[in-house]
């Protein structure tokens, strides 16, 4: 058990790289508190699982420390780290049974056999894996097998930290929820820090205290999935994070107004530090965009309606820029003219992607 | 399921991760297993450097003691190969019954490969099994009886008896390779193309073709290699006009002694071939001889 | 995943069965043919019936004496081979690099012995291994060992094994090195994150997704090495005395030396249904291979 720090942390896959194109992991500086349920989220592709290799020990970064506690183990092997990880797709020891395969870290450690007995007991049945504890590993579903690459991953009880990687993708959807439970309880019941690597939102906001979003090989908002909800840091997090995403608009802003297309949009704060060659966006969640009836409000054309299942989202265009908003229960639009009405308190901007804070306005604290 | 983990992105990762973890690990396994192939390869590669020293000394020097490199290096072995038609005439005779046999065996075992990956029918275990027997006959037992039935028929002597007789071992092998790699192709595309109105011969020409393509010249060039290398019904079925060239090479035995130099220039002659073929496919030896069916 | 039934399919098959029937059953034919009549040469033949199989099989008729130690030694030669070349393909498999240039280097360089002709094979090491102008003889003999593969029958068989093992470890390494190959990369992670040693991830991971190639490499070298002919005919001619003849030089020399066409048909029956018999276990054990993976698969 360990606090994980990594300091200016970077990975290239090349050898000397030059640009910060060559780099699949940006320089990371993150701090992963003990006991702590984290998930990393982001599209394939961008560094999570990168980064979980550089933990784990698998890959050695190119720049950078990787401390557990004070302890430095950039340099130490996966051996010696004492970590767990739990990979995408099942690893199973097809000439072994299940008991064995789950007790294997457990014997390779020289743990007594008395010891690994009962701790495979328990997490066998944690897992739902007592009936077939006897039977060859190989001749099971794939589904089992991943419970079993869970569950060598459990085992031990003194590991620094717990590694998932994306470690659902082969469980059936109504396990899925299941498993993913159980995780949480066994978290809850350990206090052992677990990392889980995810592209599937949900996931990731169900499972963990604290998401980690990644982007392009950089972090790019860490923070409850709260925060990750009402004020992305990124244009990437509100785009990536919600169904449907937030609605990225570029504007123009001068002082407290935004200007999209012909259309003005006050804001509570005011943007004095934007230069005029930054790329300049507004960003509003659609569940903060109203649609009303014609009348007061920025006129839009309707030009199609979703419903979702516990809401109506609305497709509009305004001055010509596709836009997702809500439809308040019990308000029905005739015809394809309506109005919006955006929460001010929701409205955020963004320079070259990036969240700007911008000062209170007058009084108006936020 | 081993096909499902290698996709795209993770090529990189596995390279990436060996060599980290080669870093982390101590020093002696990495050089204990440069060692073995180190000393392997030197093991493959000795014969046939003394086989090309040979064959660049003159008889003189080959006889009169050992020397490790030739003193006086001399290309005559070779010169005299490249002028004398009986000599050059034997690897024009070899490689064309090598070509007919890899051309014929592909030819009749493509439709076989596809029946028995896509079809159950009456016997075709049995028979599955019966071919694969052939390929394990003894060339030994065929020898006799093959050169009586292709002199009964007038083929003897010609090239087109060798590559008949080579796929009586070499169909049955395409047959294998090729089924293997066609079940790895999935049914559904069969269908798909029947839906969108493709005939068979076009579908099979246009879409199946180009996916087995790898499989096509994994099983072309064992064909190639074991055509290449069976010498006994070569030399059986052929006197004169058709002599395989390995069977050419003992002629160097004659009154006056062995021409060793003779010899060894014709046997560097004969690895040539097979060393240009292979260095063509290099880059699908592993996948190649995983035969589809790993 | 169970193939839909269609006769028709046997149109796609018809032209092999035809060319290996007209390879195969045709020549078996005239073989079983001979095999039951004798000759006094001059092309006439008279009824044998079952005595050429009769003395094959009677170990104290010359024939049959002849046959067994022929047989005898071909299935000692296979152990030897197998012994040999199975765990030494492995270990070169598993010192394969792992990228770079030097994997198809290494890769090229294995595969030259493959595809030399059987008889250059022979004369390579014919050369190589003599006393005189050969490196391999004039070392060892250098080193104070008395050694002659044309004088002594255990020098001969050393020296046929050495050759053999040049020619085809590298068959059972680029088999092993495929199969090698297809296990994917999160084996080898979990390996590690499970503490693994170096004979564990060998035991527990690579040698059981090795098992059906090596099973192939198992049955490939078994058959061919059973039915080996011309390199140990090109480097030993089966001597000295009998000492290196095989089953197939025994054949030859009975069917293409003496005309011995009787003797020499029967040899071949028998020699062949030999063969049927190991192939079919081979096959066997085979197929419950497939059908248990396939099993696991649905």
């Amino acid at each position: 058990m360990a606090r994980i720090t990594l300091d200016h942390l970077a990975h290239a896959y090349k050898a000397n790289p030059r640009t910060a194109e060559d780099y699949a992991l940006k320089e990371i500086n993150h701090v992963w508190s003990q006991g702590g349920a984290y998930a990393l989220l982001g599209p394939s592709g961008c560094g999570k699982t990168t980064l979980l290799n550089i933990i784990s020990g698998l890959v050695r970064p190119t720049r950078g420390r990787v401390l557990f506690d004070d302890l430095d183990v950039t340099d130490l092997s996966t051996e010696a780290r004492n970590i767990a990880q739990v990979f995408q797709f099942p690893v199973v020891y097809d000439t072994m049974t299940v008991r064995e395969n789950l007790a294997f870290p457990l014997k390779n450690r020289n743990v007594s056999r008395e010891r690994t007995a009962r701790r495979v007991e328990e997490i066998a049945s944690l897992l739902d894996l007592t009936r077939v504890l006897d039977r060859k590993a190989s001749n099971l579903t794939a589904d089992m097998k991943q419970k079993i690459s869970l569950g060598r991953g459990l085992v031990r009880p003194d590991v620094a930290a717990i590694l998932f990687d994306e470690p659902l993708t082969v469980i059936d959807p109504h396990l899925k929820w299941q498993l993913r439970s159980t995780l949480k309880e066994i978290h809850r019941a350990l206090d052992i820090t677990m990392i889980y690597v995810t592209h599937d939102q949900t996931e990731a906001l169900t499972f963990a205290d604290k998401v980690v979003v990644m982007h392009d090989g950089a972090v790019v908002q860490t923070g409850t999935p709260d925060e990750l909800f009402e004020r992305p840091a990124h244009t990437f997090v509100g785009h990536f994070i919600g169904s449907p995403g937030m609605n990225i608009l570029p504007c123009r802003v001068e002082g407290a107004t935004a200007f999209v297309g012909t259309s003005l949009i006050s804001l509570r704060r005011t943007y004095r530090t934007l230069s005029d060659g930054e790329r300049i966006e507004l960003g509003i969640r659609p569940e903060f965009v109203r649609l009303q009836p014609k009348g007061a409000g920025l006129p839009v054309q309707i030009r199609r309606i979703d419903d979702i299942g516990r809401a109506r989202i609305a497709r509009v265009e305004m001055s010509g820029r596709p836009l997702a908003a809500s439809i308040p229960d019990g308000i029905s639009i005739e015809g394809n003219e309506a109005s919006l009405v955006l929460d001010p308190n929701h409205v955020h901007i963004y320079a070259n992607g990036h969240l700007v804070a911008g000062e209170a306005t007058g009084g108006h604290a936020a | 399921m081993s096909g499902t983990i290698a996709v795209g992105r993770s090529d990189t990762k596995s390279i990436a991760a060996p060599q980290a973890a080669n870093r982390a690990l101590s020093g002696p396994r990495v050089t204990g297993r440069v060692v073995v192939m180190t000393l392997y390869l030197l093991f493959l590669m000795l014969p046939i450097y003394w086989l090309l020293n040979m064959s660049l000394k003159t008889n003189m020097e080959i006889t009169s003691g050992l020397t490790l490199w030739p003193r006086e290096i001399t290309f005559d072995n070779y010169i005299k190969i490249f002028t004398d038609e009986s000599w050059y005439s034997g690897y024009i005779n070899s490689l064309t019954y090598v070509l007919i046999n890899t051309v014929l065996s592909i030819a009749f075992a493509l439709p076989a490969a596809y029946a028995f990956s896509r079809y159950r029918f009456l016997g075709d275990k049995h028979l599955f099994f019966w071919l694969l027997t052939n390929r394990m006959a003894p060339p030994a037992v065929f020898a006799l009886p093959f050169f009586n039935l292709y002199s009964a028929i007038g083929l003897f002597d010609t090239p087109w008896a060798v590559a008949l007789a080579h796929c009586l071992f070499n169909v049955p092998l395409a047959v294998w390779i090729l089924e293997g790699f066609m079940s790895g192709v999935p049914r559904e595309i069969d269908e798909t193309a029947a839906i969108d109105g493709y005939s068979f011969p076009r579908f099979f020409i246009k879409i199946f073709m180009p996916l087995i393509a790898s499989g096509v010249g994994v099983a072309a060039f064992f064909c190639f290699m074991f055509s290449w290398v069976e010498l006994l019904l070569a030399r059986t079925l052929t006197s004169v006009d058709t002599k395989p060239i390995a069977a050419t090479m003992t002629r160097t035995v004659s009154a006056a002694g062995m021409d060793w130099g003779l010899l060894a220039a014709a046997g560097v002659l004969t690895i040539v071939p097979g060393a240009l073929v292979i260095w063509f496919v290099r880059n699908y030896i592993a996948k190649g001889f995983a035969l589809g069916r790993v | 995943m169970t193939k839909p039934l269609n006769n028709r399919a046997w149109f796609f098959v018809l032209p092999v069965f035809a060319i290996v029937a007209f390879s195969a059953i045709l020549p078996l034919m005239t073989v079983v043919n001979y095999s039951v009549q004798d000759t006094f040469g001059n092309n006439q033949f008279f009824w044998n019936g079952i005595g050429w199989f009769q003395e094959l099989l009677d170990p104290s008729s010359q024939l049959g004496e002849q046959f067994l130690s022929s047989l005898m030694r071909t299935l000692l030669f296979s152990a030897i081979i197998l012994l040999i070349e199975v765990p030494l393909g492995i270990a070169v498999a598993l010192s394969m690099p792992r990228e770079g240039w030097t994997v198809a280097l290494c890769l090229v360089l294995m595969a030259i012995p493959l595809l030399i002709p059987w008889n250059v094979v022979g004369t390579i090491w014919q050369v190589f291994a003599r006393g005189d102008i050969g490196l391999l003889g004039w070392v060892v003999n250098r080193l104070g060992i008395d050694y002659n593969y044309t004088g002594d029958p255990i020098d001969a068989w050393v020296t046929i094994i050495v050759m053999d093992v040049w020619h085809w470890t590298s068959l059972v390494a680029l088999l092993c090195y495929a199969g090698l190959k297809s296990i994917p990369d999160a084996y080898y992670q979990a390996a590690r994150i499970d503490g693994a040693s170096r004979w564990a991830v060998f035991s527990t991971i690579q040698l059981p997704k090795m098992r059906r190639v090596l099973l192939i490499a198992v049955l490939l070298r078994f058959m061919d090495s059973f039915m080996i002919y011309t390199e140990p005919f090109v480097l030993t001619g089966g001597g000295p005395g009998n000492a290196t003849t095989f089953l197939s030089i025994d054949l030859v020399k009975l069917a293409l030396g003496q005309f011995d066409l009787g003797k020499a048909a029967a040899m071949s029956l028998v020699y062949n249904l030999i063969i049927l018999a190991i192939c079919w276990v081979f096959y066997t054990v085979m197929t419950n291979v497939d059908a248990e993976r396939e099993r696991i698969e649905a």
